[in-house]
């Protein structure tokens, strides 16, 4: 990416504290994110990774706290269930809000991840996987500056996974936007980001750049490395993984 | 199946340690474990496959005993007669129109009461579903009103209203109202969260909020609460009917309790099983139409 677009900000967080009564979530987190960049945050459960997304994306209406947030006004998010309305075709969940006018770009959206034709389905006659990629469709049309993806693949099975990979990786790089992907799965990460960030109660312990050019493959040795690095950072003793 | 044979050489084995050494089975005994076990043969747990035609059978075992119970002369006819007596009955109410202008009358109160309940308990709801202070200002009469038997106010009724078509008709909006109102209101409160969310997110404007998520939303709610309903008018239609009336079905039974013809009051009861099972089943159909959604291709 050049370099003067990096130096745009899509994201800057000054000093982000969230709490629930005593306990602290999110400890005084600084974090900028560049225009089109992709980030993953990975964490262990409880470490504060939907807190902060949820923090990103508006949601935490009821929780206590202090500092800074700026996002930009176009921005979507993507859950870990597609959080289709079951009671609406594939298309109108698309154009969701967006009246009459979104129609043409809700198709083209739709052909985009593979379900041209599907538009008057109903979300039940959907596999997982496609209703997911409805889901992707619904952010896409919006052309948002910013994707904050919560899990979004955690409840597909693992081949289904490799797909959206695949197409996540081809849509961002169609449309860049930033992307602030939350995930336990480490590989997914690796896969996918420019840039890794470990969360670890409530702070940022680690903030990691993936400078692997292509295709990543999992047999690439600079893979395995970050991987390890990474594993160990979320507390997994990496000798005991037998290098899977 | 390889459970199944396991097991089973499993206990041989425990049987051939339990011999004596000298024993020597025969051959022949040896068990056709592979035959016994197939699969095939073993009888599924569950109720199993539906019978064709079965909600039918039920029915027309009765009415089979009922026929048989007459030709045989085991049923006194007082008590109930015979099937075609009935169907005679049926003919001869028909012929002198009593049977159709008692089932017009009724039918009116019954839909009047219906399409009033609907409107004003739908109206009810959506209001105390949707805004906090509709709900304190509606609910708890609703409450208050579901607690007290809408037949116990027809004496008040009376007094106010008369003994019309307007009490009838009130009698049987008031029962219509409480369903429709119970359970759409139920439904408008229990939006899952995550689609509130999910607006959120959108950016949703209140409007498209409210016409996109929370109505269509309710729509199952509604229809549940419109099955109760159906049935209920009907059955207040009896009690109105029964108590003060010189024309309907309910007086009709009435009249010929009154005179003792068994055929007549049997005519009316056919009569109201026929508009009970029909109207639910007219509001089946709206429940597929409407929530379609819900169909899997399986259907």
């Amino acid at each position: 990416m050049a370099p003067h677009a990096r130096s745009l900000k899509a994201v800057e967080v000054r000093r982000l504290t969230r709490r629930f009564g005593d306990v602290t979530i999110l400890d005084d987190l600084d974090l900028d994110i560049a225009q089109g960049e992709f980030v993953a945050l990975l964490g262990k459960s409880g470490s504060g990774k939907s807190t902060f997304l949820r923090a990103l994306a508006g949601l935490d209406y009821e929780v206590d706290g202090t500092g800074s947030l700026r996002t930009p006004e176009k921005l979507s998010v993507v859950f870990q269930d597609a959080r289709l309305l079951p009671w609406r075709s594939v298309i109108q969940n698309v154009t969701l809000g967006l009246g009459g006018a979104g129609r043409e770009p809700g198709r083209k959206a739709l052909e985009e991840v593979g379900l041209a034709g599907r538009e008057t389905a109903w979300p039940i006659q959907l596999s997982g996987g496609e209703q997911q990629r409805v889901a992707l469709a619904r952010s896409l049309v919006r052309e948002p500056a910013l994707l904050l993806a919560d899990e979004p693949f955690g409840a597909l099975d693992a081949l289904t996974r490799l797909k959206m990979h695949d197409l996540l990786r081809e849509l961002c790089a169609r449309h860049r936007p930033a992307v602030l992907l939350v995930t336990h799965d480490v590989d997914e990460a690796i896969s996918l980001a420019d840039r890794i960030l470990v969360l670890d109660q409530g702070r940022l312990v680690e903030d990691l750049k993936v400078d692997i050019k292509g295709r990543r493959s999992h047999g690439d040795p600079r893979f395995g490395a970050i991987r390890s690095q990474l594993l160990s950072r979320l507390g997994v003793d990496v000798d005991d993984r037998s290098a899977a | 199946m390889t459970y199944v044979t396991s097991s089973h050489s499993g206990r041989l084995d425990v049987l051939d340690r339990e011999r004596p050494a000298s024993y020597a089975p025969p051959t022949s005994f040896r068990p056709p474990a592979f035959v016994e076990n197939s699969p095939r043969r073993r009888r599924r747990l569950g109720p199993g496959p539906a019978i064709p035609f079965g909600l039918q059978i039920g029915p027309l075992a009765l009415v089979l005993i009922w026929t048989a119970g007459s030709a045989f002369g085991l049923l006194d006819p007082r008590i109930l007669p015979a099937p075609w007596a009935i169907v005679g009955t049926f003919g001869d109410l028909i012929a002198d129109g009593r049977l159709q202008s008692n089932f017009l009358t009724s039918s009116v109160r019954a839909l009047l009461g219906l399409g009033f309940g609907i409107v004003i308990g739908l109206l009810l709801a959506v209001i105390s579903g949707l805004s906090r202070v509709g709900e304190a200002f509606i609910d708890g009469p609703i409450q208050i009103k579901r607690a007290v038997p809408t037949l116990a106010m027809i004496p008040l009724l009376m007094l106010w209203l008369g003994i019309g078509e307007t009490m009838k008709v009130t009698i049987i909006t008031l029962g219509v109202v409480v369903p429709i109102y119970m359970h759409t209101h139920n439904a408008l409160r229990a939006i899952d969260e995550r689609y509130v969310e999910l607006a959120e997110t959108l950016r949703m404007s209140q409007r498209d909020f409210l016409l996109q998520v929370v109505l269509p939303g309710a729509v199952p709610g509604f229809l549940l609460g419109l099955r109760f309903a159906v049935t209920l008018c009907w059955v207040s239609l009896v009690v109105v009917e029964q108590i003060n009336a010189t024309s309907g079905l309910g007086y009709m039974i009435e009249l010929a309790r009154t005179y003792g013809q068994t055929q007549i009051i049997i005519v009316g009861l056919v009569v109201y099983a026929v508009l009970g099972l029909a109207s639910d089943g007219v509001v089946r159909l709206l429940e597929r139409r409407l929530l379609s959604w819900r169909r899997t291709l399986a259907h």
